[in-house]
């Protein structure tokens, strides 16, 4: 197995009474993609704002490129390289396109080091360029489709020149067409290098995607290993169909 | 100053009265901020207009404050209902309530006011009842019925409030909306007429909060701000739309702004609920008596 | 940094033809009136580069401004200084309670935030009305020097023009922000704080330094007030037209970008002036109060918006 990128152990949140996460420990190796899957209200999203640093996990560790996050506000991590989408796409609705993507990367990926504006206005219309958003450039996020504003949310997440990339949902919605073009953007980063973990409701995305499958069922990891044996599993036919 | 322990048990015992004067003047803004999330910091100026038209049907008629302000109730709400119809149009729909929608409430507050002062000037107003002057005695304890009054109407308003909110659709719809407004929507219920009517409930209860307000302490056109710290730190101290947590929250407030009065002079109770309120903010946001 | 400096050397030759134009009228109650406006501009544009650029309503804006106004006050009782150190004083203190008050409620929602502004004022007030050293209840009394310093004339035309290099330099600094770094994660605060903080941006650090500096220039705005008045007592010293003001002026006048404040306070600040002398001051107030709703309720860009797309 290659090195570890991201290491979640022991991890565990409770609302209240109410355990959202129990227990949860997860490996993922540098330039690996892996599918992370479950029934809504399973604890795929609680899970990432705990790793992201938006929620605060109780017990456990979350552990970054040998670096432990306990306690790490958000925007540190980012900064580290671990970036990610929202399920609804959180443009800022004020901006321009290409002021969107310049805010990651004047406060993530230029965080250590300043360059001048117009080596920033180059990087952002290169990241434009990249999801094909290009032309749309001065344009605000009212003015774009359903898809272009999941292409948007993808620039904004790799414009802090993350190491990780953590996809929530980018496809739901979306085309049999428009899946597959965000399908192969996402192989294109990852070919660059970029760690992946996704999180989709779509199979025919995940299955094609992922090079390894895990599974949360009310906030316990059921299964993790590869895709076509995870869906073969007993208990997670079971957790999906219901017994 | 010697305080004597006659003296602290009077300050208790007009606190709790006090306090439950403050629910009443609370569970309109636990209605509208707690359940609706609509940051109405006019809501005490409503309830000074309340103060004012119980002032003008006693002057003038002799009226009964307390019974103005029942009568009064449905012009109340009907004043919340185009009130939030207002607010919906120009800042919820558009998905804008943060700023503006603040910005609005403030200036409806100052606009109340100010109008006020230009119709009633700057002097103290007060209503005449019978219950304002007299006091039960307890052995060393006294009972000013200006201040038992306000309390029983208060609990009562509040318990009819439980009542409606626990047994009729629209009072559970209004909880559904609290909780999840999508949910709602789903039991194909409006979630705008809900909030609408919430609303127009929580200012008709200013009629009667203003009323006993008015009866409680003469009234002039700026105690309307002083209020809005009491509110919101009850409010909030009460853990944000919970009618027990209100209660619980306004007899510990007035409780303590009775002590303070007693012990240093009655300047200083102002900062007392904003102190409160600051450092309830601070240490714990999810309310004293809220889940969390 | 060359399109700043050439804001800034326009904004010195606008201030320095207002003074020019104040001199050629050369009347005492154009001073009085103008240093009103001038202080709603720096009080407006303060506003605005918390409350505008970031999304955070602060209500407080009399507790701040007062602060500077009793600083002043207190060195005056105690000390000789020359005015702009009192200005600069009054300003580090208000910073600092902008500063102490961010970390008590900034981390909090924005609304929570607004009602702890208002519940501030309140204290503050009520610590100044029982602090007996500057007056308390009853007000302070502090006499004003006949002559100005500098440039012969009035005193007042020395306040006159004081206000009108704090509203230079308030204009120059919000304009700057909005051009920089600083400014799109104020922007990214204010169109989605969640979404910002996971871009990279620092939220609480950048909201405290909007509040530090917005409390800061209210209180620099407050600093010369008592030698204006000469009496000052809590009530006219917190007086909520101040709060009312500060935030209908930017609304108004649109608080996108720096312009906004500055339309907005020079409009209301004139017809507030206008009125006061021609109808009743309360009546001014009710028209601040109408025209504040009316504008967030059917213009939400405020002026400036009629001019963009």
């Amino acid at each position: 197995m290659t090195e570890t990128l991201l290491d979640v152990e022991k991890v565990s949140k409770r609302f209240g009474g109410f355990v959202a996460l129990n227990d949860i420990t997860l490996r993922v190796g540098r330039g690996e993609r892996l599918g992370l899957i479950g029934p809504n209200g399973s604890g795929k999203s609680t899970l990432v704002n705990c790793i992201c640093g938006t929620l605060r996990n109780e017990t456990g560790v979350v552990t970054f490129n040998g670096q432990r996050l306990d306690g790490l506000p958000a925007h540190r991590r980012t900064r580290l390289g671990l970036a990610r989408s929202f399920q609804l796409p959180r443009p800022f609705h004020t901006m321009t396109l290409t002021e969107n993507v310049q805010v990651p990367i004047l406060y993530a990926a230029q965080s250590r080091g300043h360059q001048g504006p117009t080596a920033l206005r180059a990087g952002a219309n290169a990241l434009l360029d990249m999801v094909g958003l290009a032309e749309k450039a001065g344009k605000r996020p009212a003015d774009l489709t359903q898809i272009e504003m999941r292409k948007l949310e993808l620039a904004k997440a790799m414009a802090s020149d993350p190491q990780m990339l953590i996809a929530d949902e980018v496809m739901a919605g979306l085309s049999h067409r428009e899946v597959d073009e965000i399908l192969a953007l996402l192989m294109k980063l990852n070919e660059a290098g970029v760690t992946f973990i996704m999180i989709e409701h779509i199979m025919r995305a995940v299955l094609a995607f992922s090079q390894r499958l895990v599974v949360l069922v009310a906030g316990r990891k059921i299964a993790d290993g590869l895709p076509q044996e995870v869906i073969r599993d007993d208990d997670v036919v079971a957790a999906y169909l219901g017994r | 100053m010697d305080v004597t322990l006659d003296l602290l048990g009077n300050a208790i015992l007009s606190g709790l009265l006090l306090g439950g004067f403050y629910a009443a003047v609370t569970i309109g803004i636990s209605i509208s901020f707690g359940m609706l999330d609509i940051v109405n910091i006019a809501h005490p100026a409503f309830i000074l207009l309340g103060s004012y038209t119980a002032y003008i049907a006693n002057s003038m008629f002799g009226f009964d404050p307390i019974l103005t302000s029942i009568v009064l109730l449905p012009a109340f709400y009907l004043l919340g209902m185009a009130i939030y119809t207002v607010y919906d149009l120009s800042f919820e729909r558009r998905g804008d309530a943060s700023i503006r929608g603040l910005a609005f409430f403030f200036g409806l507050l100052f606009i109340t006011e100010v109008t006020l002062i230009l119709v009633f000037g700057v002097d103290y107003r007060l209503v005449e009842a019978v219950y304002i002057g007299p006091s039960l005695h307890l052995g060393p304890l006294d009972l000013p019925l200006r201040l038992l009054v306000p309390a029983v109407v208060a609990l009562m308003l509040i318990a009819a409030l439980q009542v409606f909110m626990s047994q009729t659709f629209v009072g559970r719809a209004v909880k559904a909306v609290a909780q999840d407004p999508i949910a709602l929507r789903l039991m194909a219920a409006n979630p705008s007429r809900i909030k609408r009517i919430a609303f127009g409930l929580s200012i008709a209860t200013c009629s009667i909060a203003g009323a006993i307000l008015i009866i409680i302490q003469p009234v002039e056109p700026s105690i309307a701000r002083d209020y809005i710290g009491r509110v919101f730190a009850i409010c909030v101290m009460g853990g944000l739309g919970s009618f027990g947590g209100t209660i619980l929250a306004a007899m510990v407030l007035g409780v303590v702004e009775s002590l303070t009065t007693t012990i240093y002079g009655p300047s200083w109770s102002p900062a007392v609920a904003f102190g409160f309120l600051l450092l309830t903010l601070a240490v714990r946001p999810a309310g004293l008596f809220g889940r969390g | 940094m060359a399109a700043n400096l050439r804001f800034t050397v326009g904004a010195v030759i606008v201030a320095a033809l207002v003074l020019l134009a104040a001199r050629l009228i050369d009347n005492q109650y154009a001073y009085f009136a103008g240093y009103v406006v001038l202080q709603y501009i720096v009080l407006a544009t303060a506003w605005n580069i918390l409350g505008g650029y970031t999304g955070y309503v602060n209500f407080g804006t009399a507790a701040f401004f007062a602060i500077g106004a009793y600083g002043t006050v207190v060195l005056h009782k105690t000390t000789s200084l020359p005015l702009p150190v009192m200005i600069a004083i009054g300003g580090v203190l208000s910073g600092f309670v902008g500063l102490g008050m961010g970390y008590l409620t900034l981390r909090l929602r924005g609304t929570f935030f607004s009602i702890a502004t208002l519940a501030m004022a309140v204290v503050v007030q009520t610590l100044i009305t029982n602090w007996d050293f500057v007056g308390g209840s009853r007000g302070a009394y502090v006499i004003r020097p006949q002559k100005s310093p500098i440039l012969g004339g009035n005193y007042i035309e020395y306040l006159f023009l004081l206000m009108l290099v704090l509203s230079v330099i308030a204009v120059v600094v919000a304009r700057a922000i909005q051009h920089s770094r600083l400014g799109l994660g104020f922007a990214s605060i204010r169109d989605d704080e969640g979404a910002a903080e996971t871009s990279g941006v620092p939220t609480l650090r950048l909201k405290l330094i909007a509040t530090v500096l917005s409390g800061g220039f209210m209180g620099m705005a407050g600093a010369p007030l008592p030698y204006y008045v000469t009496y000052l007592d809590p009530a006219s010293g917190f007086s909520l037209s101040y709060a009312v003001n500060t935030i209908a002026m930017p609304l108004i006048g649109g608080t996108s970008s720096w312009l906004g404040p500055v339309i907005g306070a020079v409009l209301l600040g004139t017809l507030q002036q206008v009125a006061t002398v021609t109808i009743s001051s309360a009546l001014s107030l009710l028209i601040v109060g109408v025209l504040l709703v009316l504008f967030v309720v059917a213009a939400p860009r405020g002026i400036v918006g009629w001019f963009q797309r």
